[in-house]
C-alpha cells in the first residue's frame, strides 16, 4: 500500500509542481521566452527529474552514514553512484587532457568530443593497455590455485577478506583480480582476432563479388542470405556442438574452432557492407583505368578498392567488434566458448553467479560475478559511445 | 492491388525457400559430426549387433538424402524424431520408444509454449514502452531528457544479456524480494503465479529490446522531420506534439513496424541466454543442454524452430512494410 501512496504522491507533486515551476519561472524571469513557451509536459519532466535526483541524494546519504556502510542494503547503490561519478569525472579530465596534449589533429578531435565519447576512448585505451601488459600488471597467474578459496572481495579481514587478494578468490582459490586482468587479454584479444578474421574474410569476398559480379556475386550473395537467415547465436551454438565433437577431449583447440566459427558467421555482415561499398567504387574511372592497364584481380581488390573503402569499414569495425565480443561472452557464459584454464569473463560470471544470492546479507560476496559481467559491459558501452559519436558526426541526423 | 499481392506472394515464396535451404544447412552441419553415435552411446559395451540395433532404431543406417527428406517430412508434421539421450536410456532399459515420452516433440511442446509465453509477455511490455519513449525522445530531441535516455538505452544495448539479468536479480529478487529469481514453471499453475515467475526474465528481455526499438523509432521519426511537409505543418503553427503524432507518425509507420518485427526476431536469440540465467523451462534452455550433451535430434529441432521463427518474423517485417507503404497501396 505504501508503494501506491508514494506513486500517488509523486504524481500529485509533479502535476502541481510542474505548473508552479513554470509559473515561478515566468514571474521570476519577467516572462523570458524559455519559460513563456515551455510546454506543460516539459515542466512536469523537470519536476520529476528533480524528484529523482533528490531521491538519489537521500539514498546515497543514508547509504554512507548508516552503521557499517560495507554491509548495509545500500551497498550496491553507493558503489554504483561512486563509480558513475568517478567515471564521469575521469572522462571529463581525460577530455581536458586530450585538448592540451598531443598533435594538432588529436587536439582538434577532443575539442568537439562529447563527454560520453571521451569516456569511450578512455575505456578503450585502458582496456588495450591492460590486455597488452596483463602479465606485468596481474599480481598472480591466471590459473594459479591458492589454498585460500572463497576469499571475500574488499580485502577487509573483518568481513572475510584478505589484503593479498583485493578482489578475493573464487571457489577453487584463484585470484579474481588476476583473472579479471588476464580476462582482458583473453576475452578482448580473442574477440579482436575474431573480428579481424571476420573482416578479412568478409571484405575480401565482398570486394571479389563486387569486382567480378555475375555468377560469383550471385553464389556468394545467396550463400550469405541463407547464413543470415539463421540467428547468429543459434548458428554459433549449432556449429560449436559439431566443433566440440571434432575437438574431443582437446579443449584448447575448441577455442580456435570458436574463433573460426564466429568469424565466418560474422563475416556475412561484413560481406554485405563490403559488397555494397565495393559496387559503388567499381564503377569509378580509376578502376576502369587499372583494368585497362591490365592489372590483376589481387591488385584491383587490395590496391584500388580497399584504400577507398577503409572509412566505412572502420566505422563498422567498432560495431562488429562489440557484437563478436558479446557473442563470445555469451558462448563462454553458456559453457561452450573459451575453455579453461584460460581466464575469461563470461566463464567467470557463470562460475560465480550463485554468489549473487548472498547480496542481501553479505553484499561484498556478490561483487565478484558482477565485476566480470561489468567488465564486459563497460568495454562494449565504451566502444558503442565512440561509434555513436562517429556516426552522429558523419551522418546528416542533425535535426 | 494485383501487383501488391504479387510482391507479397514473391516474398512468401522466397521465405519458404529460405526455410527449406536453412533446414538443409542444419541437416548437413549436424551430419558433419565425426564418430559413430552408437559407439559413443554404448561405450565399452559396444558390440556389432547392439550398435546396429541402435543405428536402426534412430535411423542412422539409411542413406544421406533419404534421411534428410524423411527428417524434413516428419518435422513438417511435428515429429522431430527420438531424442538421442532418451533413446539411449530406453535401449538400456529394454523398453521401446512407443511410450512417446522419448520423442523430441513431446519434450519440445510444453517448452515451446513456455517460450512463447515469455516472448509474449516481454513484447507486451516492450512495444508500447519503446514507442512512447521513442516518440518523446524525438519530440524533446537534443534536450537533457533525450541525452539521458540515449545514454541509458545505449548502455543497455551494449551490455550482455546476462549482465542485465543479474543486475535485475540483484535489485528485484535479492535486495528487494519482489519477484522470484528462478522461474520454476510447471503444468497447472494459475496464470497470475505463472506471470509472476515469468516477469523477471521478461523484464530482462524488455530492457534489451526496448532500447533497440526506442532508438530506431526515434531515428525513423527524426529522419522525417526534415521533410517539407513537416516544415509546412510547423509554419502553420501546429504544436510540436501534433506535428509528430499526426504528421510524422503515419509516415514513419512502415519503418517502425519493421523495427518492431525485427526486434521480436531479436528476442529469439536473447531468449537463449535469459532462459539459462533464470532456469526458465523453455526451448532456449533445452537447446543449450542439448548442445552440451550433443543430443543431435534435439539440436536439429531447436535450430529449425528458432530459424523458422526468425525467418517468419523477418518475413512479417518485410510484408508489413510493403503493405504500409502508401505508394504501393495506392498505385497511380
Amino acid at each position: 500500500m505504501s508503494a501506491l501512496t508514494t506513486i500517488a504522491a509523486i504524481v500529485i507533486i509533479s502535476t502541481l509542481g510542474g505548473w508552479m515551476f513554470r509559473f515561478a519561472g515566468q514571474k521570476g524571469s519577467q516572462n523570458a521566452p524559455y519559460f513563456r513557451d515551455m510546454p506543460y509536459g516539459v515542466a512536469v519532466g523537470y519536476v520529476l527529474g528533480a524528484i529523482v535526483l533528490l531521491w538519489l541524494a537521500k539514498t546515497y546519504y543514508l547509504g554512507t552514514t548508516l552503521e557499517a556502510p560495507a554491509s548495509n542494503q545500500y551497498f550496491f547503490f553507493v558503489k554504483a553512484i561512486n563509480l558513475f561519478v568517478i567515471f564521469a569525472l575521469a572522462a571529463y579530465v581525460f577530455r581536458i587532457f586530450g585538448r592540451h596534449v598531443g598533435t594538432a589533429g588529436t587536439k582538434k578531435l577532443f575539442r568537439a568530443m562529447p563527454v560520453t565519447a571521451a569516456f569511450g576512448v578512455m575505456i578503450i585505451i585502458a582496456y588495450a593497455v591492460t590486455a597488452i601488459f596483463a602479465g606485468v600488471i596481474a599480481p598472480h597467474g591466471q590459473d594459479q590455485v591458492f589454498a585460500l578459496a572463497n576469499v571475500v572481495p574488499g580485502g577487509d579481514p573483518a568481513l572475510g577478506g584478505n589484503p593479498d587478494f583485493p578482489l578475493g578468490t573464487d571457489q577453487i582459490g584463484r585470484d579474481i583480480l588476476s583473472r579479471l586482468i588476464y580476462g582482458a587479454q583473453n576475452t578482448v584479444g580473442i574477440a579482436f582476432a575474431t573480428t579481424l578474421l571476420a573482416f578479412f574474410i568478409g571484405a575480401s569476398l565482398g570486394f571479389l563479388a563486387a569486382t567480378l559480379g555475375g555468377w560469383v556475386d550471385q553464389l556468394l550473395s545467396r550463400a550469405v542470405d541463407v547464413m543470415m537467415a539463421i540467428p547468429s547465436l543459434i548458428f554459433a551454438l549449432l556449429l560449436m556442438t559439431i566443433a566440440s565433437a571434432w575437438a574431443g577431449s582437446e579443449k584448447g583447440i575448441l577455442t580456435l574452432y570458436m574463433v573460426v566459427i564466429i568469424a565466418v558467421i560474422d563475416s556475412t555482415r561484413v560481406f554485405r557492407l563490403a559488397r555494397a561499398v565495393g559496387q559503388s567504387i567499381v564503377v569509378m574511372d580509376y578502376i576502369e583505368a587499372a583494368k585497362l592497364r591490365g592489372e590483376g584481380l589481387g591488385y584491383l581488390v587490395f590496391r584500388e578498392i580497399l584504400p577507398n573503402a577503409t572509412a566505412p569499414l572502420l566505422a563498422e569495425f567498432g560495431l562488429r567488434f562489440c557484437f563478436v565480443f558479446l557473442t563470445i561472452a555469451s558462448l563462454s557464459f553458456l559453457g561452450v566458448g573459451i575453455q579453461p584454464p584460460l581466464a575469461d569473463w563470461g566463464t567467470m560470471v557463470r562460475d560465480m553467479s550463485q554468489f549473487i544470492n548472498f547480496a542481501a546479507f553479505a553484499p561484498q560476496v556478490a561483487v565478484a560475478p558482477l565485476l566480470a559481467a561489468g567488465a564486459i559491459a563497460l568495454l562494449t558501452v565504451g566502444v558503442n559511445f565512440v561509434v555513436d559519436w562517429m556516426l552522429h558526426k558523419s551522418s546528416g541526423l542533425k535535426e | 492491388m494485383g501487383s501488391l499481392l504479387r510482391i507479397v506472394g514473391q516474398r512468401l515464396a522466397l521465405g519458404f525457400l529460405t526455410l527449406v535451404v536453412v533446414s538443409f544447412v542444419i541437416f548437413v552441419a549436424v551430419n558433419a559430426m565425426p564418430g559413430d553415435f552408437a559407439q559413443a552411446i554404448l561405450g565399452q559395451g559396444y558390440t556389432e549387433e547392439a550398435g546396429d540395433a541402435i543405428r536402426k532404431e534412430v535411423g542412422l543406417d539409411k542413406p544421406y538424402f533419404v534421411r534428410y527428406f524423411s527428417w524434413l517430412g516428419a518435422a513438417l508434421q511435428g515429429d522431430f524424431g527420438t531424442s538421442f539421450a532418451q533413446a539411449s536410456f530406453t535401449a538400456y532399459a529394454g523398453t521401446g520408444t512407443g511410450s512417446g515420452l522419448g520423442t523430441v516433440a513431446a519434450q519440445l511442446a510444453p517448452r515451446f509454449e513456455n517460450t512463447m509465453f515469455l516472448a509474449t509477455v516481454a513484447a507486451t511490455i516492450a512495444v508500447p514502452v519503446s514507442l512512447v519513449l521513442g516518440l518523446l525522445a524525438a519530440l524533446y530531441r537534443n534536450t537533457i531528457f533525450d541525452r539521458v535516455v540515449n545514454i541509458f538505452t545505449l548502455s543497455s544495448i551494449s551490455s550482455p544479456e546476462f549482465f542485465m539479468a543479474y543486475i535485475l536479480i540483484l535489485l528485484l529478487a535479492v535486495l528487494n524480494p519482489l519477484l522470484p529469481s528462478l522461474s520454476n514453471i510447471f503444468d497447472g499453475m494459475s496464470f497470475a503465479d505463472r506471470l509472476n515467475r515469468t516477469l523477471l526474465p521478461a523484464l530482462t528481455l524488455t530492457l534489451i529490446v526496448t532500447a533497440h526499438m526506442m532508438r530506431m523509432t526515434r531515428a525513423a521519426i527524426i529522419n522525417l522531420l526534415a521533410s517539407p511537409y513537416i516544415e509546412m505543418a510547423r509554419l502553420k503553427g501546429i504544436s510540436p506534439m501534433r506535428v509528430i503524432v499526426v504528421h510524422a507518425l503515419p509516415n514513419a509507420l512502415a519503418p517502425i513496424i519493421n523495427v518492431v518485427a525485427l526486434n521480436l526476431a531479436y528476442l529469439i536469440t536473447g531468449v537463449v541466454v535469459v532462459e539459462v540465467v533464470f532456469v526458465y523451462p523453455g526451448i532456449g534452455q533445452l537447446f543449450v543442454d542439448a548442445v552440451k550433451n550433443r543430443d543431435i535430434p534435439v539440436v536439429q529441432a531447436c535450430c529449425l524452430i528458432f530459424a523458422g521463427a526468425y525467418i517468419l518474423l523477418n518475413l512479417t517485417a518485410d510484408v508489413m512494410s510493403i503493405l504500409s507503404n502508401p505508394r504501393l497501396r495506392h498505385p497511380k
